[in-house]
């Protein structure tokens, strides 16, 4: 118990949700941890780092309350508390937005500092939603930061951009990344198909904190902007235990091979070499 | 069983691809900067033994040296073959 308790303190709590490439999953990443840590009863705030191009309001579904955004912070338009969307489907889930018509250069990676410096003491996780690519906008999303998630599918671009991605982590001295891969389909893997989460592992090297199965839910989820994380969907389920590993607990990972069919696992037999 | 019906299954192929692909990505080496690395070591050679330069063979890849993140530090190979070693004396 000692030692948990000591673990539990040193855990950082700014966290960059990163990938390279787009549409790997990122924005559903930060709205699901970050709505499952706030149904912990964690005081959560995720903030939208892309600027011009915001999503996680509407993967939220608070697209409709927004009056203040980030480069309205960073202006002195108004005070940071302003612009925090109060979530009132999760007690102490809060949202910053970004700007839609603004662009990257709104905001600098001091400025950045600065916001999170502010919201540190109010929360115990702050979570920053990366823009695609290696520009300001990534700059922006990990200056504050002090530990990261990295997304990636198993596909070869996306891996590909997330070793880059790591890289700059590193360099910028990030001690504390972790992977998560989504979209995983298991009937692909056991076909050779596609590659494995141990595949991955050993490619980018460096600890996986979660696998994330490819799941219809998670469209579902987003045309209805509300997040599916601890639902009963297999999606639901892993993002559940996500956000238990980055609260510090050892969760068992799911296996997929559940739902398969009779059929599947008849031919299956036989795909295995 | 499935090799006697399919040929490399296309999880490998990616597999393979990317430990390439990532190897040059993370040394951030281009293959005319190897180009240059390759005649600068044939020269070199050269002084001292006959080289056969045409087939020789540098390559950047991660065998072996376990630093840097997950034992994944790359390292230069080189495959050179000696045509005559005794070709040049130094002491003439």
């Amino acid at each position: 118990m000692e030692k948990e308790h000591s673990m539990e303190q040193k855990s950082s709590k700014v966290i960059v949700v990163t990938s390279g490439k787009g549409g790997v999953g990122k924005t559903t990443t930060t709205a699901n941890v970050g709505t499952g840590l706030a149904k912990l009863g964690k005081k959560v705030c995720l903030i939208d780092t892309d600027i011009g191009l915001r999503n996680l309001d509407v993967v939220m579904g608070l697209e409709n309350r927004i009056v203040y955004n980030l480069v309205d912070v960073v202006e002195g338009n108004c005070r940071v508390k302003q612009a925090l969307i109060r979530d009132k489907r999760h007690p102490g889930l809060y949202l910053m937005p970004s700007a839609q018509t603004r662009d990257k250069s709104a905001v600098s990676p001091g400025q950045m500092v600065k916001v999170i410096e502010h919201l540190k003491e109010q929360f115990d996780y702050i979570l920053l939603d990366c823009p695609a690519g290696i520009e300001q906008g990534f700059q922006n999303a990990i200056a504050g930061a002090d530990r990261a998630l990295v997304v990636t599918t198993p596909e070869v671009s996306a891996i590909r951009d997330a070793d880059r991605i790591i890289g700059l982590l590193e360099a910028n001295g990030f001690k504390q990344m972790n992977l998560i891969i989504n979209r995983l389909r298991m009937d692909m893997v056991r076909r050779g198909d596609m590659m494995s989460a141990q595949d991955v592992v050993d490619i980018l090297a460096i600890p996986l904190i979660g696998i994330i199965p490819d799941d219809e839910s998670v469209v579902v989820a987003t045309n209805q902007g509300e997040p599916l994380v601890g639902s009963s969907s297999p999606a639901g389920q892993a993002y559940a235990n996500v956000v238990h590993r980055v609260e510090g607990k050892e969760v068992p990972y799911l296996n997929f091979d559940k739902g398969i069919s009779f059929w599947t696992r008849v031919t299956g037999i036989f795909h295995r070499a | 069983m499935r090799h006697f019906f399919r040929r490399k299954s296309s999880c490998q192929i990616a597999k393979d691809r990317l430990k390439i692909l990532l190897i040059s990505d993370r040394v951030n080496c281009s293959p005319e900067v190897m180009e240059l690395i390759k005649t600068d070591i044939a020269k070199v050679l050269s002084k001292y033994m006959k080289i056969d330069s045409e087939n020789m063979d540098i390559q950047i890849n991660t065998k072996g040296n376990k630093s840097g993140r997950g034992g994944k530090m790359p390292s230069l190979y080189a495959n050179i073959p000696i045509v005559d070693v005794t070709a040049k004396d130094l002491a003439k």
